[in-house]
């Protein structure tokens, strides 16, 4: 016999429609919360078995994979994943962001913007924002369901009287086509511009805690904020050591035991692009004309 | 007495259902565009596109609901019950989704499931074969579309228009639409917002 081990892509085909029933509902109801049943699946929790599923489901043979963990292409996370859907679809894999139909992520949005052929989906472990103010979900449905989200602007309150700014750094809060308050996934708040008008879908999977919700293309995510303390996407002030990026999100590494460290893009595609373009660091004095 | 060979289309579960599903995904998340899917060949009055999306999406856990045309051709039903083992129900407010073969009657959109305001996920969505997409064209925004996008469908009600405003106006609530001419599909979501033609 030569039959598959596997159903493609892992999931039988009950799951997939499902999953995929929800996937729809979470499309035409942007940033709302979808919930479904979530199977086990040969991973722990908080490996992105939610991302994983919603992958699964939308997988097709013609599919090219990209797989990255805050990130990178090359951390356990993302190799595990990837070689989950090589043995259970058979699909192509990438680690060019420009070449992947579909991207799974965890905690970050790709520096290069994506197009309209490409699906982003993200790995969430709590998908209710609100889950830190408001422990009880029979609570935070009706919040949802009467837009009452004045919760949230008071622990945004509460970190500017405490810290003088807003001290949430990530899974900062978004509001979604004006209507649902959503969890971005625990991306740095840098990469929150980029949710807003993306020409890609982007689906968010919840695997423990059973939810999938979505963004469509082109639609307007604001990151919450007030008019006299607006949103501000934070960087590290300073360049890839690798390739000299000034706009890219920036890893902190520590290279010894006395206080030494270097910035690098947390992108590896992207920083291996630019040196392969011939992008390299700048030096200092250039690096302050730079800045002006 | 069901004739399984005439009921048995070429439909790989896993590869075509996911072609299937993955072109109505792209209609959902880009309200008003046509896809093109491969249709199977079902019992008259389905048209081969929702004979695929309902092969793909239509299980145990989905009651239908069908219309006077579907109704009235118990082969559709026959086809229905050994391909998906959907429950057919009686009214269209139990139906996770509804399948219109003429529509020019297509029922007020009020008696499907609207969902509830804690769970606006549970509601139907309904299926509308039409003739073509063409006709006279409105103009949709929304979540999905880049600025502004044409959709024209016929035939369709006279308040048809009017039915999408009231729609759009019970957010997060309402109805999803999928329409269907032949291959092409196209998605209305309950998110979109229509000009006035």
């Amino acid at each position: 016999m030569s039959a598959p081990v596997y159903n493609f892509a892992y999931l039988d085909e009950q799951t997939k429609r499902m999953i995929r029933r929800a996937i729809l509902k979470a499309i035409a109801i942007p940033g709302y919360q979808v919930p479904f049943a979530s199977r086990e699946m040969p991973m722990p929790y908080g490996w992105g078995t939610g991302g994983v599923q919603v992958t699964a489901s939308i997988l097709g043979p013609d599919d090219k994979l990209k797989v990255i963990d805050q990130g990178s292409d090359d951390t356990t996370n993302a190799v595990s994943i990837r070689k989950f859907f090589v043995k259970t679809a058979g699909v192509e894999t990438t680690t060019k962001t420009s070449e992947a139909t579909v991207i799974q992520t965890r905690h970050r949005v790709p520096e290069q913007a994506l197009t309209e052929d490409q699906v982003l989906v993200y790995q969430v472990p709590i998908p209710e924002p609100l889950r830190f103010l408001e422990p009880r979900e029979t609570e935070t449905r009706r919040m949802h369901a009467l837009s009452e989200y004045g919760l949230m602007h008071v622990k945004l309150y509460e970190d500017i009287a405490r810290h003088g700014h807003i001290a949430t750094t990530y899974a900062y809060p978004v509001e979604v086509g004006g209507r649902y308050v959503m969890d971005p996934s625990p991306i740095p708040k840098f990469d929150n511009p980029k949710l807003s008008d993306c020409a890609a879908l982007q689906l968010f999977g919840a695997g423990r805690e059973k939810r999938i919700y979505a963004i469509p293309p082109y639609t307007h995510v604001k990151s919450l904020d007030f008019e006299d303390h607006p949103f501000e996407p934070y960087r590290h002030d300073a360049q890839c050591e690798l390739c000299g990026a000034m706009n890219s999100y920036l890893d902190e590494v520590i290279t010894d035991d006395a206080g030494s460290r270097m910035f690098v893009c947390s992108d590896t595609d992207f920083c291996e692009g630019r040196r392969a373009a011939g992008h390299g660091p700048v030096a200092a004095g250039a690096m302050e004309t730079a800045r002006g | 007495m069901l004739d399984i060979t005439a009921n048995t289309p070429a439909f790989d579960p896993a590869y075509a259902s996911q072609a299937a599903f993955r072109a109505l995904m792209e209609c959902m998340a880009r309200p008003g565009e046509i896809r093109s899917l491969k249709g199977i060949d079902a019992p008259a009055p389905f048209a081969p596109a929702t004979a695929a999306l309902i092969k793909s999406l239509a299980d145990y856990e989905t009651p239908l609901w069908l219309d006077a045309t579907f109704a009235a051709a118990p082969k559709a039903a026959e086809w229905i019950r050994f391909h998906t083992g959907a429950p057919v129900v009686g009214s269209p407010a139990q139906a996770a989704f509804a399948l219109i073969a003429d529509a020019r009657t297509l029922p007020d959109f009020g008696l499907f499931a609207q969902g509830t305001s804690e769970y606006p996920d549970r509601s139907t969505t309904v299926m509308v074969q039409i003739d073509a997409f063409s006709g006279d064209a409105v103009t949709l925004k929304g979540p999905g579309i880049k600025a502004a996008h044409r959709f024209a469908a016929a035939p369709l009600p006279a308040d048809f228009d009017t039915r999408l405003q009231v729609n759009r106006a019970l957010f997060p609530r309402g109805i999803d639409l999928v329409f269907i001419a032949g291959n092409g599909i196209a998605a209305l979501p309950r998110s979109i917002m229509i000009e006035e033609r």
